[in-house]
C-alpha cells in the first residue's frame, strides 16, 4: 500500500521529466585505455639459447585480484650476457594494445629502472635512448655475474627528472615522477 | 505608489487587529551618533506586519497595540544599519529608537516589509556580514564561512574549500543558493560549492537540521546564500570592486548593477572574473595551483505587496589547478613524498594551469512566484533547473593526454510548493511539498572507468513546520518532514569486486549483462526518511535569550558512498563503496545562551550529535596491483557521536575600540569501535581587536589572531610499504596531524566620498603577516606542501 502511495507522484514526475533526457538508459561499458595489464620482460642469452621470460599479469587493473607473477625458461646462467626487452600490453582490449609503443613515442617522459636486490649479482646497462640522449630502458643488457639469488625489480616512471643525479645511470633515488608499473621478481643465477 | 501600498498595508493591519488593543507607541527615530532626526525611516512591527514611516520631524506613531504584549519592531533607514528593538506594551508608551548611521547607503536600502525571514526560531543563526563577504572577494565561499565559529573547512589546496559545520561536511550540509538547493556533486571531498562569493548579499548558517523547509538530511546544518533585497522605488545603483593579491599575483573584478522601479519591477545583473597564477607557501611556489573563474548572474522580478514573481539565472565556471606534487601513483610514491619536507615538484611561477586540474561549470535557472491571500497566507511556487558539468584532468599518457579522466553531467529539476501562514499573530505555519528529478550521466569517452555511475533519481518531500509565541518569554517550535528517494542506477562492476563482495549471491537479480571482466548491474534503491524538530526559545529579558533545539535528521547514502569502486587518483587510494547501505539517522541536541547587548554580547552553543549508521571512509588494507601497492579505503557504517561547543563574544571598550573572540571545539567518536573519528577539526580560536572612526573617512582597522591547535585525537591509519630500492619496509604516516599554528591577519579600510551618491572604499589587508610555514590537518594537500604564505590584498570598491 505504502509503495503505491509514492508510485503515483513518482510516475507523474517521470512523465514530466523524461522528456528532457535523451540519454540511452543502458550505458556503454568503459575499457580502461591507459591500463597496463601485462608486463613481459624477455631475456635472450647472447649467442643463442632459451629465452627467460619474466611476466606479471593483472587483468582487472587497480583493485580486485592481485597480479600473477611467473618466470619461465629457468634460471640465469652465471657469466652469461642477456639482451633484455620489455613489452607492456593492455590485454583488456581486443586486440591487445601495445603500450610499449606509447612509452617509446613519449620517450622523454618515461624511463624504466632496474633495481637489483642485495645478494643478487647481476649488472644492467641501458641500450636505448630518447631524443635528449637519455635512457628509456625498453631495451637493455643484463649480465649475470656470479652464482647468487635475490630480487630484481622493474619500475616504469612517468615524467621522471632524467637530469637529476644518477638517474641517467639507472639510479631511481632522485628520479621523482609517478610509478606507472612496478613488479619485483625473485631470480636466481646458477 | 508607495503611499498606495502603505495604505493597503495599514488597512490590512487594521483589519487584523482585535479590539482589545488600543495602546499607542510613539517617539522619534534618531541618529545614534549626533542625535539628529531621521525622516523617512520605516518601522516594521513583526507581530502585526504593520509598516509605519517617520514624518519629516522623525516622529512615528504605532497604534492599536495590545496590553502586556511584546513587539519586536524593526527600524530601517536608507542610510543606516537596520535594527530590531523589542518593546513591551503595558500602557501608551513613548520611546526613541537610535540607529547607527553608515555610509553604504545604496546597498542597504530596504523599505518594505520584514526584510528577511528567520529560517528557524529555536537555533541561533549566524550571519556572515556583507563586509566580511567583500573581504573574502578573492577567496572561496568556504573561506568566508570559515569566519564563523563552529565552521572550519576541508581544503584541497587553497582553491577547493568545503565548509565543515560542527565537524560534518559534504552531503551532510545543505547549501541553498537563492532558494535553490545546490546539486553540484557535493558528495566529493574535493568538490567545493559552486557559488561565487561575490554574488552573495547575505550568508546565513543554521547549525542544525531544524530548517526542515530545505531538506531533512542536513546532519551538519544549512548554509543559505541570498541576494540583497531590492527596494520598491525608482532607483539605479551598483558597485564595482577590484581586489588584487600579492600571493597568486592575481585578482578579482566584480560588478553589480541594480535597477528598480516604484511599480515593483526590478533587475540585478552581476558578474565577476577571477584570475590567479601559482600560489606560494612561505618558502616555495605551490606549482600548478592557479585559478580562473568566471561567474555571472541575472535577476529579474516584480515585487508587489501581495504577489510577485522572480526569475534568476546564474552561471559559474572555474578551472582550478591541483598541486602538481600531490599527484602520485601508489604507496611507494607516497613514501617518497611524505619523507620530503618540500614538494617533490617545484617549478617557476606561472599563470598556466596544467594537469592535474578540474574544470566545473554550474548553471542554474529558477523561477518563483508568490501570492498572498488575505486571511489565509502566502503560497509560493518555484521551479528550478541546475546543470553541473565536472571535468577532472589527470596526468595521462598517449592519445588520452588532453582528455578528461572524469566527465560528469548532473542535471536536476526541482518543483517546490510552499505555503506560509499566520492564522493569528502567535502562530506561524510553514508547509510544503518538494519533487525532484535528477539524472547523472558519466561520459564513457574518458577511457577511465566511471567513478560515479549513470543514474536517475526521484525525490519527494513533504514538511510541516510551526512556531507558536506562547508569551513574551516563550516561543515554541516544532516540525516534521518526510522524504522518499528512489535511485535507478546502471553500473559496471569489476567481476572480481562483484564476487569478492558476494554481490553475485546477494543480488543476482539485478545483473543485466555479464561482459566477463565486468558485470552490468541495475540496482533500484528506495529510501524512506523521516526528520523532525522541536525547540524552544526563552527570553529572560531584552538581553538574555536561551535557544533549545532537538533535530532528527535522516540522510540517504550518496552515490559515492554506494558505488565508489576503483582508484581515486587525487588521493592515490582505492575507494570502495557498499551497495547495501541504509540511511544515516542523526539526533542533534543543541542549546545556545545568548546575550544581545551593545557593550558586551556573547553566545555559548554546546551541542551533541548522535548519528546511527554514520557512513565513514577509512583505510582497511593494502592492495597489490601492477602499479604497486595502494591503500584501500572502504566505506562502512557505524554509530558516531560528535560533541562540541562554539563560543562567540564581543566587547566594546569605547564607541571606537572593540574586541571579539571565537572558540570552537568539536570531538567525534566512533562509538561502535570506541575510537576517534578521522578528519575532525582541531580546536580553533580567533581573537580580534578593531578600531573604528566613522568621522574620519570611516576608518576601520582590525588585527586578528588565529590559533589552531594540533588535533590530538585521531585513528591510526598508518601502514607499511616495501621499498625495493632500499629493501626495507617504510612506515607511511597518513594519520599524525600537523602541529598547532598561529596566524596574524590585518585588515583596514577607509571610505572616500566622491559625490552625493557615490563613494570609494579603499581597503588594505595582510593575511599570514609573519609568513608562517604551517600545515592544516583538514587540507588534503598537507602531506605534500605547506599552506599559503603571506598575502597582501588591496581592495578598491566603488559604490554608485
Amino acid at each position: 500500500m505504502k509503495k503505491q502511495f509514492f508510485t503515483y507522484p513518482i510516475l507523474v514526475l517521470s512523465i514530466i521529466f523524461t522528456g528532457c533526457s535523451d540519454d540511452d538508459p543502458i550505458p556503454t561499458p568503459v575499457n580502461e585505455e591507459e591500463l597496463i595489464t601485462t608486463m613481459t620482460i624477455t631475456l635472450s642469452p647472447d649467442g643463442g639459447g632459451t629465452d627467460i621470460v619474466l611476466k606479471t599479469v593483472d587483468m582487472d587493473g587497480d583493485g580486485g585480484n592481485a597480479p600473477v607473477v611467473t618466470i619461465t625458461g629457468g634460471n640465469l646462467s652465471a657469466g652469461t650476457t642477456y639482451n633484455g626487452s620489455i613489452e607492456l600490453l593492455n590485454a583488456s582490449e581486443t586486440p591487445a594494445e601495445n603500450i610499449t609503443e606509447e612509452v617509446q613515442e613519449e620517450a622523454e617522459e618515461h624511463q624504466f629502472f632496474y633495481t637489483i636486490g642485495s645478494g643478487l649479482d647481476v649488472t644492467t646497462t641501458y641500450e636505448d635512448e630518447d631524443g635528449d640522449g637519455n635512457p628509456i630502458g625498453v631495451e637493455f643488457t643484463l649480465v649475470a655475474n656470479t652464482v647468487s639469488a635475490g630480487d630484481l625489480t622493474f619500475t616504469l616512471r612517468h615524467e621522471p627528472n632524467k637530469s637529476a643525479a644518477g638517474v641517467a645511470d639507472g639510479d631511481i633515488t632522485n628520479a621523482g615522477g609517478e610509478t606507472d608499473i612496478t613488479e619485483t621478481f625473485s631470480v636466481t643465477v646458477e | 505608489m508607495r503611499n498606495y501600498a502603505l495604505a493597503i498595508l495599514l488597512l490590512f493591519s487594521y483589519l487584523a487587529i482585535s479590539q482589545n488593543c488600543k495602546y499607542t507607541l510613539s517617539g522619534k527615530v534618531l541618529d545614534l551618533h549626533d542625535g539628529s532626526v531621521l525622516y523617512g525611516a520605516t518601522l516594521v512591527v513583526s507581530e502585526t506586519e504593520a509598516i509605519i514611516q517617520t514624518s519629516l520631524e522623525g516622529v512615528y506613531t504605532i497604534s492599536n497595540l495590545c496590553k502586556n504584549t511584546s513587539y519586536s519592531i524593526k527600524v530601517l533607514h536608507s542610510s543606516c544599519e537596520s535594527k530590531t528593538f523589542d518593546v513591551k506594551i503595558s500602557e501608551d508608551t513613548k520611546r526613541d529608537f537610535k540607529l547607527e548611521h553608515h555610509l553604504e547607503e545604496l546597498n542597504e536600502i530596504i523599505l518594505e516589509g520584514k526584510a528577511y525571514d528567520n529560517n528557524t526560531n529555536t537555533v541561533l543563526e549566524n550571519n556572515v556580514s556583507k563586509e566580511t563577504l567583500e573581504r573574502f572577494s578573492t577567496g572561496a565561499l568556504g573561506d568566508a564561512l570559515n569566519s564563523l565559529s563552529g565552521v572550519s573547512s576541508l581544503n584541497k589546496g587553497n582553491g577547493i574549500v568545503k565548509p565543515i559545520v560542527n565537524g560534518l561536511h559534504s552531503s551532510r550540509i545543505i547549501m541553498i543558493n537563492n532558494g535553490v538547493r545546490m546539486q553540484d556533486q557535493e558528495w566529493g571531498a574535493e568538490h567545493a560549492p559552486n557559488i561565487d562569493v561575490n554574488s552573495v548579499g547575505r550568508l546565513t548558517l543554521v547549525k542544525s537540521a531544524g530548517a526542515l523547509q530545505y531538506g531533512g538530511d542536513a546532519m551538519g546544518g544549512v548554509i543559505i546564500a541570498e541576494a540583497l533585497k531590492v527596494p520598491v522605488k525608482d532607483s539605479l545603483y551598483g558597485k564595482t570592486m577590484s581586489s588584487l593579491t600579492s600571493n597568486g599575483r592575481g585578482g578579482v573584478l566584480t560588478s553589480t548593477l541594480t535597477k528598480s522601479y516604484a511599480k515593483g519591477w526590478y533587475g540585478t545583473a552581476q558578474g565577476s572574473l577571477k584570475r590567479f597564477g601559482d600560489f606560494e607557501a612561505a618558502d616555495y611556489v605551490l606549482s600548478n595551483t592557479g585559478i580562473i573563474e568566471q561567474n555571472a548572474s541575472l535577476r529579474l522580478g516584480l515585487n508587489k505587496f501581495n504577489y510577485g514573481i522572480e526569475a534568476y539565472f546564474s552561471f559559474f565556471s572555474n578551472e582550478i589547478g591541483i598541486l602538481r606534487a600531490s599527484h602520485l601513483h601508489g604507496a611507494a610514491d607516497q613514501v617518497r613524498a611524505f619523507d620530503s619536507d618540500m614538494p617533490l615538484i617545484i617549478n617557476d611561477f606561472t599563470y598556466n594551469i596544467g594537469a592535474p586540474r578540474q574544470n566545473v561549470k554550474h548553471q542554474l535557472a529558477r523561477i518563483k512566484g508568490f501570492k498572498t491571500i488575505e486571511n489565509f497566507g502566502t503560497l509560493s511556487l518555484q521551479y528550478d533547473y541546475q546543470q553541473n558539468n565536472r571535468f577532472e584532468f589527470d596526468i595521462r599518457r598517449g592519445d588520452d593526454k588532453d582528455k578528461a579522466a572524469i566527465d560528469l553531467k548532473l542535471g536536476t529539476h526541482t518543483l517546490l510548493l510552499d505555503f506560509e501562514n499566520n492564522f493569528e499573530r502567535q502562530l506561524n505555519i510553514k508547509s510544503g511539498v518538494m519533487t525532484r528529478y535528477q539524472n547523472n550521466f558519466a561520459n564513457p569517452n574518458t577511457g577511465v572507468r566511471r567513478l560515479i555511475p549513470d543514474y536517475d533519481k526521484y525525490d519527494l518531500g513533504i514538511y510541516l513546520l510551526g512556531d507558536y509565541t506562547l508569551n513574551d518569554r516563550w516561543l515554541l517550535e516544532a516540525g516534521a518532514r518526510f522524504d522518499y528517494t528512489q535511485m535507478d542506477v546502471y553500473k559496471y562492476y569489476r567481476t572480481s569486486f562483484w564476487e569478492e563482495r558476494n554481490y553475485d549471491i546477494l543480488y543476482p537479480e539485478i545483473v543485466v549483462d555479464d561482459l566477463g571482466t565486468q558485470v552490468l548491474a541495475n540496482p533500484n534503491l528506495k529510501f524512506h526518511n523521516a526528520s523532525a524538530t522541536v525547540g524552544a526559545k526563552y527570553s529572560f529579558n531584552d538581553d538574555y535569550h536561551l535557544f533549545l533545539n532537538y533535530a532528527l535528521a535522516s540522510r540517504a547514502p550518496n552515490p559515492s558512498e554506494l558505488f565508489s569502486e576503483g582508484l581515486h587518483h587525487s588521493g592515490a587510494r582505492i575507494e570502495l563503496g557498499d551497495l547495501s547501505f541504509n540511511s544515516e539517522v542523526g539526533h542533534k541536541i543543541s542549546a545556545t545562551l545568548q546575550r544581545d547587548h551593545d557593550r558586551f554580547s556573547f553566545s555559548i552553543n554546546p551541542y551533541i550529535n548522535s548519528i546511527s549508521d554514520f557512513i565513514i571512509i577509512e583505510p582497511t588494507k593494502v592492495l597489490e596491483t601492477i602499479r604497486g601497492n595502494f591503500q584501500v579505503w572502504e566505506y562502512r557504517q557505524t554509530n558516531a557521536q560528535l560533541l562540541g561547543v562554539d563560543i562567540d563574544a564581543a566587547y566594546k571598550f569605547t564607541d571606537k575600540l572593540s574586541f571579539t573572540h571565537q572558540w570552537s571545539i568539536v570531538k567525534g567518536y566512533d562509538r561502535s569501535r570506541d575510537m576517534p573519528l578521522i578528519s575532525m577539526p582541531p580546536i580553533a580560536t580567533k581573537n580580534e581587536i578593531s578600531f573604528e572612526h566613522p568621522k574620519f573617512y570611516n576608518l576601520k582597522l582590525a588585527l586578528q589572531s588565529e590559533y589552531v591547535f594540533a588535533q590530538n585525537e585521531y585513528p591510526d591509519t598508518n601502514f607499511e610499504v616495501y621499498i625495493p630500492e632500499t629493501e626495507t619496509w617504510e612506515l607511511l604516516d597518513t594519520s599524525t596531524p600537523p602541529s598547532a599554528y598561529h596566524l596574524l591577519n590585518f585588515n583596514s579600510s577607509i571610505d572616500l566620498k566622491l559625490n552625493k551618491t557615490s563613494f570609494l572604499t579603499v581597503g588594505l589587508g595582510i593575511t599570514n603577516i609573519l609568513n608562517t610555514s604551517y600545515r592544516n590537518y583538514l587540507n588534503l594537500q598537507r602531506f605534500y606542501a605547506d599552506d599559503l604564505g603571506q598575502n597582501i590584498l588591496l581592495n578598491l570598491k566603488f559604490n554608485y
